[in-house]
């Protein structure tokens, strides 16, 4: 019952519910950090660990949180990860750190992690929301690394880094630049569309009207 | 201390370093409400009104509070509290005073708590080490350049709104391929000026 429910969640939040392609949530940092693999990587490790305490966090107290206040708690249980994961990105990994620039700071503005803990971890137990924050983050990382994908391999001809196009590979300057993200960004999402169809009565939760 | 004349990043941050187009803040809001010419406009008039005054309101905080105290990394919770106080207050003097103002933006500036160029704006401001000349110019110009492109975008899409258009790209997709059109465009101003 337990494991099935997981399971569950998973599904929803990696495919048919994913926050990038079906909800069109948080793309600012999804569009800006995917010019190569690795940075993606980090980045959805850093969203993956922020939403799910977060909403782990939220949900412990969600009966003591008064219901007007609540958005400003949960920004700042949102902020108060997000300076854990900047202040571990300096110590450990300053290079990366200097990479994101301010998109790490930005996570707080990230509308998938409010999302959730105003959709999911409000009304759910802390387990549930944990593993809720984990598949979200999840998808989005997948997401990233789709993109990332495929603007590192044509934009620089390499894969983390490794040359994998070879020595001959004239670099697509566009993909690594501001259009190359939008552009697959809105392909990706066409092909979503199609590869996993809306169900004609059902809406779409979220959805871009949810900012 | 990086030593940019602040005329050069005002026109930077509306040209070749727009917020949307090449540094992908405020898409979210960008996408839902880029409907409508005057929606759009409406919105980046509170965007760029608030934009300015935070910008101004952050450098402050954060060289004269954060700064001395060796607060820095504070930076985060104490930016977004000041952004979401901000526009509370200026709902409620709007509210009080400026009755038709409030009309016309108040619906926006609860969106605008959430909008990453507003937080995105500041912490671009620290990390570049600008000073206050240069702090206000990039504030009033992100704020514009960001007004400029969601407008140009709310055109556009009023235009191709009878467009026939293949499944599963109506609506966020071809916004996006459309947005990604315009980066291009834009990318042909980055001989004028260029801040990085």
């Amino acid at each position: 019952m337990v494991s099935k429910k997981i399971k569950e969640v998973f599904t929803l939040g990696i495919w048919k519910d994913n926050p990038v392609y079906r909800q069109i949530l948080g793309i600012c940092s999804a569009l800006a950090v995917t010019n190569l693999m690795l940075n993606s990587l980090v980045m959805g490790l850093g969203l993956i660990f922020v939403t799910a305490f977060s909403e782990l966090t939220v949900s412990i107290i969600r009966q003591f949180t008064p219901k007007h206040i609540r958005m400003m708690v949960q920004t700042l249980i949102i902020s108060a990860y997000v300076i854990i994961v900047d202040i571990l990105l300096k110590a450990y990994y300053p290079a990366m750190s200097e990479a994101l620039g301010p998109y790490v700071g930005l996570i707080i503005t990230n509308c998938i992690i409010m999302g959730r803990c105003e959709s999911y971890a409000q009304k759910n137990p802390p387990l549930y929301s944990f593993i809720d924050g984990i598949a979200s983050g999840m998808g989005y990382t997948i997401v990233l690394l789709i993109i990332a994908f495929f603007r590192e391999l044509l934009g620089f001809g390499t894969l983390f880094g490794f040359n994998v196009m070879g020595e001959a590979w004239v670099s697509w300057t566009l993909m690594i630049m501001p259009p190359g993200a939008f552009f697959m960004l809105g392909i990706l999402i066409w092909v979503a569309y199609n590869l996993f169809p809306v169900d004609e009565g059902g809406k779409v939760k979220g959805g871009a009207t949810n900012i | 201390m990086i030593d940019i004349n602040p005329l050069v990043i005002f026109f930077a941050s509306i040209f070749t370093n727009n917020m949307i187009l090449s540094n992908f803040l405020g898409m979210c809001s960008f996408i839902a409400v880029s409907g409508e010419i005057k929606t759009s406009l409406g919105l980046g008039q509170a965007v760029t009104f608030v934009l300015t005054f935070t910008t101004i309101l952050n450098y402050f905080i954060y060289h004269y509070i954060l700064a001395p105290f060796g607060l820095e990394y504070l930076r985060f919770i104490v930016f977004i509290i000041s952004i979401a106080a901000f526009v509370q207050l200026v709902e409620m003097v709007m509210d009080r005073y400026f009755e038709t103002l409030h009309y016309a933006l108040g619906i926006f500036l609860p969106l605008i708590t959430v909008n990453c160029a507003i937080l995105g704006v500041s912490l671009f401001m620290v990390i570049r080490d600008y000073n206050f000349y240069q702090s206000l110019a990039f504030g009033v110009g992100s704020g514009l350049g960001w007004t400029l492109a969601i407008t140009a975008m709310a055109g556009i899409r009023t235009k191709i709104k009878h467009a026939k258009l293949p499944k599963g790209l109506e609506g966020p997709g071809i916004t996006l391929i459309i947005t990604g059109l315009m980066a291009l465009a834009f990318i042909g101003f980055s001989g004028i000026v260029q801040i990085q």
